[in-house]
């Protein structure tokens, strides 16, 4: 794991997806929401992107909006473009959408209850996806539905077709719908907080299930978190969300050594360690993230930075690259030496 | 710490839900056995982790040990008062010395009371204070403690952030001068920059008053940082108990050594170098608990003996404790 | 502990920029999106204004004034809704009927919630052998037709309370058998809702911190539970005062309600269904105020379950 650590293990290959200036808006009656406020950023083939940020960040709405799965009104993607594979996903008709989020980009979400069909059976709601998407027979859907099921750890597949989704513990109908997104071999998955309602034995085993298929497969995977420490183990490449901007995006290894951003530096700081004695208090970030019911002006962190300067109350800094390795960040200051940047 | 005798003694505590069948009369036709009989003691001014995983009774645990739900068998002693045969005066008595903090800031606020009829609920149960004035002047001075303005008394909680709303529950709970208090995993459903707010506040509490904490939690890295003794809990029992360095760094019962390697490590060359157990499986359900040691259907060193006896709970070593035949 | 901070830091205080905003406040700005409730609450007080209003220009005397010569006349100038089979002029009768049949809603609707609460609210908290009792006898009293009950208890007790005077004007006693029939058969529901929501709320968080620090179990039961299940308790009682009113119509349509001269809407309608064709205001005019109150209060009722629904906590 280590050496393709070092490697960057998806250097030479192509871009995926790749998001243009995206913006959503959410309609309601208190007002505009603003979800999204123009984020650009990409994946590559086979590539892990974390993206991180604590509720209300945007980070699970801006790739819905990719998938165009908010509804609309009162949301709006009021902007930018989302080209997969060079195709602007943003222009699709909602039946064109259907085949790619089938057969192209699959997504998983926190809970897989609320996303399988109490009265059918798991084998039943396999085998329709590889019906309908493939145009398989039953015979053949059955047997790839085995096969799916197996790959993502149930045991005894073949006598399991006919269970329901209640006869499932938590981890098993994340697995099973693991499985339904794998069916069609995706090129890109989107993983909403899969493993944020699991306990921390059953989250290991998501994720290695998910790490190992991955690199079987060779699929891009999007892994949408509030969790450093899952980030940590799984990621290529994390970007950090916050009030709907992307705050700072790196490889995994230089995002944890050298944090640029006053956030992702204040988020890791907050951050106990299980490996390690207890050495200073925690770190703790005053007041609480900015109304979204505002247009934002300025930085969105600056009323909570510690090194916030008078510039960063009326300028939002756009990302830009610090060193090398396309670290970028969205700041004014030098962290180290809270001098401008 | 010192030679005091412990704040909170818990003695063979055990919780069983009868599961009942019948329209008036109601048959029990079998028991959730979500605690089973757990001993463990809290000295003054000591935080004890309780952590497991989702079901393992922790909670339940906690609530019982308050008398929230009524005990099926065993005994605790707060601070010499047995909470289970207190009556009338010597409950209230309890009931003020021990405190709660609960888990969600969106239920365990009334949504129709103000900031000031929540805080002061314990002051007028215990007539505390004999002026509105004073009870005023009192909701404000623990409002100053957790880090909100006054001017916010009139308040209703919906109008409070997640991290606020669990300060308001930190001030109720502190308004009637505890010593104990129980905190039910009271970071969990917050972010993350807001649960180290929570938690420097429970340190600077626990420092300024001489708090003693039971804290409840499954997040086993804040455990290790706020606790100084750690227990883990495996349906409904005890598996280990033992300071928290000890406990992280020389874990004993197979259990812990799979719970703490499945831990996460915010730290990409750490965790990826980590030897990680995967458990098989899941946590078997209370009703029907596997016979012997409850753990030994997922656990890599079980044989016979782990399936036909339960382990004894007894020390392994100075102030460790742990419930294995392996060890 | 390694490193104990030495000293306590001090907090910044947290403050709110927004302006304070109560519980009501918040429901009425909800209540206000909700175009049919408004219709149906702006017609209501119409209704209630009819009702009331009326009697400054029409006294009940001439209400209950027959004359058998006047009998089965059609809208006119002088009689605008008509006159009906004994030469009542129905625009009065209408005027005063309204009264006793929104009274008549109102104050059954109130013994039903009292009884409906108790009941619920005893179950759902205590559980156990007291709820099972009290449950299986909510579900045997729903097990018997409602209409059923209504007309044997209005048929045994109908007609023999003596008439009473009371706001200044007298009634037929049967008004109030009629009020407790009606609370007495439809208290049933009510006790089921309220028990739901004190079975849920009693394992809230807020109800343990209670009881964690000691509140009576009548402090929980009145001041923490009772106010949080007030939305559903609203909702149907406002759906309650509509079922009443029908109620009403429905027995006394069929001669066992309220008993004449005393007006209602729902008496009014007794012997209309013989002149169905020939005098078709005799159902006319009472059928379609029963049809706008009850229609209005259902429109309310939807407006308030929107409006009072816990759950939409936001602005």
């Amino acid at each position: 794991m280590l050496s393709t650590l070092e490697a960057g293990r998806c250097e030479s290959m192509g871009t995926l997806l790749d998001v243009k200036d995206l913006k959503t808006r959410f309609h309601t009656p208190e007002g505009t929401v603003y979800a999204v406020n123009g984020i650009s950023f990409h994946v590559k083939e086979g590539e892990t992107l974390a993206v991180v940020g604590e509720s209300g960040c945007g980070k699970s709405v801006s790739m819905l909006s990719i998938l165009q799965l908010i509804l609309v009104p009162p949301g709006e993607i009021a902007g930018g473009q989302a080209l997969y594979r060079g195709v602007d996903l943003l222009k699709k008709s909602e039946s064109e959408m259907e085949a790619i989020r089938g057969q192209e980009v699959a997504m998983i979400f926190q809970d897989p209850m609320t996303s399988l069909n109490p009265v059918l059976s798991i084998g039943r709601q396999i085998s329709e996806t590889l019906r309908t998407h493939k145009g398989m027979d039953q015979k053949e859907a059955n047997r790839r539905t085995i096969e799916l099921l197996e790959m993502v750890g149930i045991s005894d597949p073949a006598h399991r077709l006919g269970d329901y989704p209640h006869q499932f513990s938590g981890g098993m109908r994340q697995r099973v719908m693991i499985a339904i997104a794998l069916a069609c071999n995706p090129s890109l998955l989107i993983a909403d907080e899969p493993t944020t309602a699991l306990d921390v034995t059953i989250q290991a085993q998501i994720v290695e299930l998910v790490t190992k298929i991955r690199d079987q497969v060779h699929m891009a995977v999007i892994w949408i978190t509030h969790d450093l420490g899952v980030v940590a183990g799984i990621a290529d490449r994390v970007m950090v969300m916050y009030a709907g901007f992307i705050v700072e995006e790196a490889s995994v290894v230089e995002l944890y050594e050298n944090p640029c951003h006053p956030y992702t530096s204040a988020l890791l700081g907050a951050l106990p360690r299980v490996d390690r004695r207890r050495d200073h208090r925690l770190k703790s970030i005053p007041g609480a993230p900015p109304s979204l019911l505002v247009e934002p002006h300025g930085c969105p962190f600056s009323a909570r930075c510690e090194v916030v300067i008078d510039r960063c109350k009326t300028d939002n800094p756009l990302l830009t690259p610090v060193g090398q390795d396309h670290h970028n960040i969205a700041c004014w200051v030098d962290i180290n030496t809270g001098a401008p940047r | 710490m010192n030679g005091s005798p412990p704040l909170v003694i818990v003695d063979n505590l055990t919780k069983h839900f009868p599961v009942t069948r019948g329209i008036i009369i109601q048959r029990k036709v079998g028991a959730v056995r979500a605690v089973d009989g757990i001993s463990f003691t809290i000295d003054q001014g000591e935080t004890l982790g309780l952590v497991g995983e989702s079901g393992c009774g922790k909670t339940t645990a906690g609530r019982t040990l308050l008398g929230l739900y009524p005990a099926t068998a065993g005994t605790v002693t707060i601070d010499g008062h047995n909470i289970r045969s207190a009556k009338g005066r010597e409950m209230l008595l309890i009931r003020r010395i021990a405190q709660m903090i609960f888990q969600d800031p969106y239920a365990s606020l009334n949504p129709r009371w103000t900031v000031h009829s929540i805080i002061s609920e314990p002051l007028r149960v215990h007539h505390l204070f004999k002026t509105e004035a004073e009870r005023v002047e009192r909701v404000q001075e623990l409002m100053g403690l957790v880090g909100l303005s006054g001017r916010l008394i009139n308040r209703f909680p919906h109008e409070f952030s997640g991290g606020q709303r669990q300060r308001i529950g930190v001030a109720r709970a502190l308004a009637s001068d505890p010593r104990f208090i129980v905190c039910d995993e009271p970071i969990s459903a917050l972010d993350v920059s807001i649960q180290a707010q929570v938690v420097n506040l429970l340190e600077d509490l626990q420092d300024r008053f001489g708090l003693t904490y039971l804290f409840i939690a499954h997040d086993l890295s804040m455990v290790r940082h706020i606790c100084d003794r750690v227990a883990v809990m495996y349906l409904g029992l005890m598996a280990e108990l033992a300071d928290r360095n000890e406990l992280y760094e020389h874990p004993l019962h197979p259990y812990t050594i799979a719970l703490l390697s499945a831990v996460p490590v915010p730290d990409p060359r750490k965790d990826r170098a980590r030897r990680r157990i995967i458990l098989a499986g899941d946590v078997p359900s209370p009703i029907n608990p596997p016979s012997g040691c409850r753990f030994h259907p997922r656990c890599p060193l079980a044989d016979q003996q782990c399936s036909d006896e339960v382990p004894e709970w007894r020390l392994a070593a100075p102030s460790h404790w742990v419930a294995c035949h392996k060890v | 502990m390694e490193t104990t901070a030495s000293q306590i830091p001090i907090l910044t205080l947290d403050d709110l920029e927004t302006p304070p905003l109560s519980l009501g406040q918040l429901a009425w700005r909800r209540f206000k999106r909700h175009k049919p409730a408004i219709i149906g609450l702006v017609v209501l007080v119409l209704l209630v204004m009819y009702a009331l209003g009326g009697t400054l220009f029409i006294s009940e005397k001439y209400a209950n004034f027959n004359d058998t010569s006047l009998r089965l006349q059609g809208p006119s100038a002088v009689h605008p809704f008509g006159t009906d089979s004994i030469g009542r002029d129905i625009l009065a009768r209408t005027i005063y009927g309204g009264q006793i049949s929104l009274m008549i809603g109102l104050t059954a609707v109130i013994v039903e919630t009292l009884l409906g609460i108790l009941v619920g609210a005893i179950a759902g908290y205590y559980g156990g052998v007291v709820d099972s009792v009290l449950m299986r006898i909510t579900e045997a009293m729903l097990n018997i037709p409602e209409i059923f009950l209504l007309i044997v208890m209005a048929k045994y007790f109908g007609g023999k309370i003596p008439e009473v005077d009371l706001l200044g004007r007298t009634f037929s006693g049967s008004v109030i058998v009629i009020v407790l029939i009606i609370g007495l058969t439809s208290w049933m529901y009510l006790a089921r809702i309220v028990r739901a929501q004190f079975l849920s709320l009693k394992e809230n968080e807020f109800v343990l911190a209670a009881r964690a620090t000691g509140t009576s179990n009548f402090e929980i039961i009145f001041r923490h539970i009772l106010p949080n299940s007030i939305a559903p308790i609203v909702v149907s009682a406002t759906l309650g005062v509509a079922n009443a009113i029908l109620s009403e119509a429905y027995i006394s349509f069929l001669g066992l309600g309220v008993q004449p001269p005393t007006a209602t809407w729902g008496n009014m309608l007794d012997g209309a269904n013989n002149y169905l064709d020939t005098a078709p205001w005799l159902w006319f005019f009472p059928g379609i105020l029963i049809l706008l109150t009850v229609l209005s209060i259902n429109f309310l009722g939807d407006g308030l379950r929107d409006a009072l629904d816990p759950r939409s906590r936001t602005v």
